[in-house]
């Protein structure tokens, strides 16, 4: 008897996509040029989140065409956004066949209080998350991967490094703790006491754990990468610099390499331009995008 | 005995924690010149296509090529099985070719159809748990190769020579029979039987 949808094989899936760089995609062609880098899988969007930023509007799940042609056009897996509390875009990427569901604070909210509840699908989810708490919280809804938010199509690496330093600390408090200790830490953190004793007992959080949200250059890949990600998503990063067949493979490459720094300088010579990129104090309250969702 | 896992990436971890429960040494392998010192060398699960790139920009293929060639013993899961196999279904070009099977790739289907399932391997006594994801299936499989177990009337572990592969995660579970089976293999290596195919690559 087989059994599918289960949480080995919905966190194991996010496991073999570890030491890779998820990039997102716009199109077919851009798709392409992902798995030919080296991208271990593409998320496929209908706006990258610099354009989102700048367009405004309400973002929402690409069309479901976009999806469909990168579906077609790649062998390595696909992921796809849907919004926060968003049942029905969730149930229908899942019905087309989606390998993975982004459930973003890139797209707008569609439910402010409530996250999915992930635990129901068969398909598995990443989501996104601050520190432990945020993590505790969407694990317990079933999310099968996490990414540490950052601030999404920024260019800037300054909120990836403070949440994924924020996550990992966090991690080696309670790993240090006592026993006697992780009710109070639970009430103070917001996660479940069941959830932390999860995380004493293998001294790491029990997903995979990604970084994500203004990472721009190979340096910055393997900056994460030294900082304990599991991995890295590149949204903006890519697509929005001046060559993205060549940034897309120095940041692959980075990515598994992240100690060989000779090999990084010289994956970083001559790239040319970055995408611009955003210093956080010019982002307005309201446009923080890591400020959606709990 | 030291055993090297390619940790380019991919589940490196779940196999380094395998192979030292098996009381080998493990070492992680980005550089072809780390592979002098390894007795066995194991291709993690992890993206195929991917895997591939970086083996090509670290100039790992002839250098990984040769080890198989010198009679060093290889386990592959799931990615690593489409790395060793000599065809691979669809695909003009193999990548390392030295295993003499075609594997098609995601051959069970996406990712929603990813599926555990206990699995009767031969010489192992009890079921043998198994995670298949994305997983992809021997079509094919030469005369010197020794199929170990089928599911669903599809070959999905096998051996051959130095060379053994499985389309699922053995790594995934604490089950550590499987990397037994290859680190018996590893330690009686010259009781392998030789085969002539992949001299000829």
């Amino acid at each position: 008897m087989s059994e599918k949808g289960t949480d080995r094989v919905k966190r194991g899936m996010a496991e073999m996509q570890k030491g890779g760089v998820i990039m997102d995609v716009v199109n077919a062609e851009q798709a392409k040029i992902a798995e030919a880098a080296g991208a271990t899988a593409v998320m496929a969007l209908e706006r990258v989140p610099s354009d989102i930023r700048k367009e405004g509007g309400v973002a929402r799940m690409a069309d479901p065409r976009i999806t469909e042609e990168v579906m077609n056009a790649v062998s390595i897996p696909v992921m796809a956004k849907a919004r926060i509390g968003h049942i029905t875009e969730a149930r229908v990427l899942e019905a087309m066949g989606v390998d993975y569901i982004d459930e973003s604070e890139v797209l707008t909210p569609a439910d402010e209080e409530f996250h999915l509840l992930k635990n129901d699908y068969t398909v598995p989810f990443v989501c996104g998350c601050r520190n432990i708490g945020e993590a505790a919280r969407r694990i317990g809804e079933g999310a099968s991967m996490l990414r540490t938010k950052g601030e999404p199509g920024t260019g800037n690496i300054v909120e990836a490094v403070r949440h994924l330093r924020q996550v990992n600390g966090e991690v080696r408090k309670i790993v240090a703790m006592g026993e006697d200790e992780l009710m109070t830490a639970a009430r103070d953190l917001g996660a479940s006491y069941e959830f932390l004793k999860e995380v004493k007992l293998l001294g790491r959080l029990p997903v995979v754990n990604f970084a994500a949200g203004g990472i721009a250059t190979p340096a910055d890949a393997a900056l994460m990468m030294e900082l304990g990600a599991d991995g890295v998503f590149v949204g903006s990063g890519i697509f929005k610099s001046d060559q993205p067949e060549r940034f897309a493979r120095a940041i692959v490459e980075a990515t598994a390499h992240y100690q060989d720094y000779e090999l990084i300088a010289k994956l970083s010579k001559d790239l040319g331009p970055a995408m611009k990129g955003l210093e956080m104090s010019t982002i307005g309250a309201a446009d923080r995008m890591q400020e959606r969702s709990w | 005995m030291k055993i090297g896992v390619l940790a380019l990436q991919g589940a490196v971890r779940e196999h380094v924690s395998a192979i030292q429960a098996g009381g080998a040494e493990a070492v992680v392998v980005k550089k072809a010149v780390q592979l002098a010192e390894l007795d066995g060398l194991v291709l993690p699960g992890g993206e195929s296509t991917a895997m591939r790139r970086l083996i090509d920009r670290a100039e790992l293929l002839e250098p990984l090529r040769a080890f198989a060639d010198a009679g060093n013993p290889m386990f592959g899961t799931c990615a690593g099985l489409v790395l060793l196999a000599k065809e691979i279904e669809g695909q003009e070009a193999a990548h390392l070719g030295v295993m003499d099977i075609t594997v098609a790739r995601n051959s069970f289907g996406r990712q929603v159809d990813s599926f555990e399932a206990n699995l009767d391997i031969q010489g192992i006594d009890e079921p043998f748990p198994a995670v298949f994801i994305r997983a992809p299936h021997i079509v094919h499989a030469g005369e010197d190769v020794e199929v170990l177990c089928e599911y669903g009337g599809r070959i999905v572990l096998a051996k051959s020579g130095p060379f053994l592969g499985c389309s699922f995660h053995p790594e995934l579970t604490g089950d550590h029979r499987l990397m037994q089976l290859f680190l018996n293999m590893v330690e009686n290596r010259e009781l392998l039987p030789t085969t002539a195919h992949y001299s000829k690559i």
